[in-house]
């Protein structure tokens, strides 16, 4: 049985990281947890915290608050507020290359460069979900029939990606060759880059509110079932005509949150009862992680060298699962 | 969701037009409720301040749902909007949405119960409208909206009564009745209502569909309700959620069509229907028929139906094309078994309804 070290704290927990060692914890009281640094926890928004994102380099968290402020969270429980959008609740946030953020507030995204500079790009609907491309200063917003595409430093008309309904979360496949959304409906949407091509990904009970791209773009985890659905995208044609591995089905209850290994091809699955499974893709083998209890499982994330996983539930329980092997 | 009901947080809709007195009342409720701490959304920060801890603002953005359904809308800012809250769940107990003069208040119910999270961490208690007695009949010659926010409420505050003489009241009284006579219906200045006419009112509660009554016949029966209520004022309101079994001295029965009657000048109007027992099959595919066909066209629908061979009571309501139903509790002994339904909608044939309601007899 892999070892739970569990972190105090009496909150939603809105997103989980690792800073090298450091385990942090971005909680709904606006407080960020450490686990394994000097610091146990560090107060950063006065009005709730809505949303966080680790940055590219590893080093620092940041994080988006119903006080309209941004800021960045190091392991050593430093706050440093990038920026403030007043009055506004930031629910939306992104991490870009050369430490580019991107937050969003009703039909704005901003993105703040590296230099303070500070780019607004504004939409007729309200932005649901934003996603830097993973090369080149570009921004994705996901939007009501679509998505938009963004270049952040150059002029120019943006790139338009139309698909009827609401768009909410987006992100870019590490290769950069695709981007998928989930939907309103209880339905993931795709995009292949090269050529346009629609990837409809449906046939879910739920709502989808977690993806996740495994090692090496081979496939997309998502949550919206009792089991955790991946679409391959080894083909050429991505997930289209191929049937989606189903991996952790319970009887019982659904998927909240999947999060795939960062090097090995499996993947640990949060659910709706507070379980945590870690499953290989090859054959479904699973391992118990974590028992159910103290409410669903809202946010999971792998340290680097994927020997560790924090975890956090709508409860406020939380803590750091050292695997075992 | 019965189980899960409970620990929903309740949601109480502010509708109205500019002007009518929302703010009023909000600021009422959050001074006056001592004790319960409420998560306001509102459409945008008004001139009017309101003083409460959690206050979001929201841009109203109607979602249409890729099913077909052309009234089949949800708003994604209420969706997006009470996930967030739910990240602060414990720092408040009831969330109030104040919507702009304009809004539909179709969409905004319609989100709670076509989300399935919003549905999971939050319960429709009731929609509210403020009408301003002094414009209202204007507003309703120049728009739909005014007609509709009246047609969808729970409860009705007929505000500024101070500003119009009693002849004038009257006439706003009777044409609002007309549009909706099952609200329950508070004559205000400045919306001075008692708040727990206004909150936990479970008027999308399956299990708390009492009865289906025109709410005026109701109120001249017990006493002259009409007055206004001062803080000293000591009538029982609680009175009128009573249910009427057949010893019931009420004799609603013979105002019930009156309302048909009259000069019929708008379009939105109730229609009530009646029958004894009904075939559960063929009444079950009847509405799901009539609400997939005529639901664009009807804004709320509630019923209490008598099932052949069924010892209970079986209750519906719904929004446009979505209808709930469930079993409710037991017909008592005294009670006649007896199957009614009303709707309350735009362009509906009555005719063509009855007739087709009235072949789900058993």
């Amino acid at each position: 049985m892999p070892v739970i070290a569990p972190v105090d704290l009496e909150s939603f927990v809105v997103s989980t990281a690792f800073i090298g060692d450091v385990a942090l914890f971005a909680a709904g009281d606006g407080t960020v947890y450490f686990q394994g640094g000097a610091e146990t926890a560090s107060p950063v928004h006065k009005d709730g915290l809505l949303c966080a994102a680790l940055t590219q380099d590893g080093k620092a968290l940041v994080t988006g608050g119903g006080d309209g402020k941004i800021c960045r969270v190091t392991a050593d429980g430093a706050v440093e507020q990038l920026t403030e959008r007043p009055r506004k609740w930031i629910d939306m946030i992104a991490t870009g290359p050369q430490d580019a953020v991107a937050f969003a507030s009703g039909r704005t995204a901003w993105v703040r460069l590296k230099n303070g500079e500070e780019k607004e790009f504004v939409h007729q609907r309200a932005v649901g979900g934003l996603a830097f491309a993973p090369k080149g200063m570009r921004l994705a917003t996901a939007r009501y029939d679509g998505v938009t595409l963004w270049w952040v430093n150059a002029q120019g008309d943006p790139q338009e990606l139309f698909w009827k309904g609401a768009h909410s979360g987006v992100c870019y496949s590490p290769d950069g060759k695709y981007i998928v959304t989930t939907m309103q409906e209880n339905a993931l949407h795709g995009w292949r880059l090269s050529d346009n091509q629609d990837m409809r990904m449906s046939g879910y009970p739920n709502k989808i509110k977690s993806i996740s791209w495994s090692a090496k773009t081979k496939y997309l985890a998502s949550s919206g079932a009792s089991a955790a659905i991946l679409w391959p995208f080894t083909g050429k044609n991505g997930p289209m005509g191929q049937q989606p591995l189903q991996l952790g089905a319970r009887a019982d209850t659904a998927v909240s949150v999947v999060c795939c290994h960062p090097k090995e091809d499996m993947l640990a699955i949060g659910y709706k009862d507070g379980m945590v499974l870690a499953v290989r893709f090859s054959d479904g083998a699973e391992v118990l992680l974590r028992r159910p209890g103290q409410g669903a499982i809202s946010a999971l994330s792998w340290d680097k060298a994927g020997l560790r996983l924090a975890f956090g539930t709508e409860e406020g329980a939380a803590g750091v699962i050292t695997i075992n092997d | 969701m019965s189980e899960a009901a409970d620990t929903r947080i309740p949601v109480t809709v502010l509708t109205g037009y500019l002007g009518a007195g929302k703010t009023t009342l909000l600021n009422r409720i959050l001074t006056e409720n001592h004790g319960t701490r409420y998560a306001v959304i509102v459409n945008e920060f008004g001139e009017i301040g309101i003083d409460n801890d959690l206050l979001v603002e929201s841009d109203e953005e109607v979602f249409e749902m890729n099913n077909g359904c052309i009234c089949c809308t949800v708003r994604g800012d209420l969706i997006r909007t009470v996930e967030n809250l739910m990240k602060r769940k414990g720092s408040f107990d009831a969330i109030i949405v104040e919507t702009t003069g304009i809004a539909d208040p179709a969409p905004v119910a319609q989100t709670f119960f076509m989300d399935e999270d919003v549905q999971a961490a939050a319960q429709l208690d009731a929609v509210v409208a403020v009408v301003d007695a002094r414009h209202v009949l204007d507003r309703l010659k120049d728009t739909d909206e005014a007609e509709d926010q009246i047609a969808f409420a729970d409860v009705i505050l007929l505000n500024k009564t101070d500003l119009v003489n009693e002849e004038q009241l009257a006439k706003v009284e009777r044409r609002v009745r007309k549009i909706n006579p099952y609200a329950k219906l508070h004559k205000t200045e400045r919306c001075s209502v008692e708040l727990t006419d206004v909150l936990n009112r479970g008027s999308f509660d399956l299990d708390r569909i009492l009865e289906l009554e025109p709410e005026f016949l109701k109120d001249s029966h017990h006493h002259a309700h009409d007055h206004e209520c001062g803080p000293d004022c000591d009538h029982e309101h609680h009175h009128h959620d009573h249910e009427c079994g057949p010893d019931c001295d009420h004799d609603h029965h013979q105002h019930h069509h009156h309302h048909h009657n009259e000069e019929d000048t708008h379009s939105v109007r109730s229609i009530s229907l009646r029958a004894g027992e009904l075939n559960a099959q063929t009444f079950l595919r009847w509405i799901g028929d009539v609400t997939q066909i005529e639901g664009p066209k009807i804004l709320r629908l509630k019923g209490i139906l008598a099932f052949k061979d069924d010892p209970q009571r079986y209750v519906v309501q719904g929004v446009h094309m979505i209808i709930e139903g469930n079993h409710q509790r037991d017909w008592k002994e005294d009670e006649a078994r007896e199957s009614r339904l009303v709707f309350i909608g735009r362009d509906l044939d009555e005719k063509a309804l009855e007739e087709s309601f009235l072949s789900c007899k058993a």
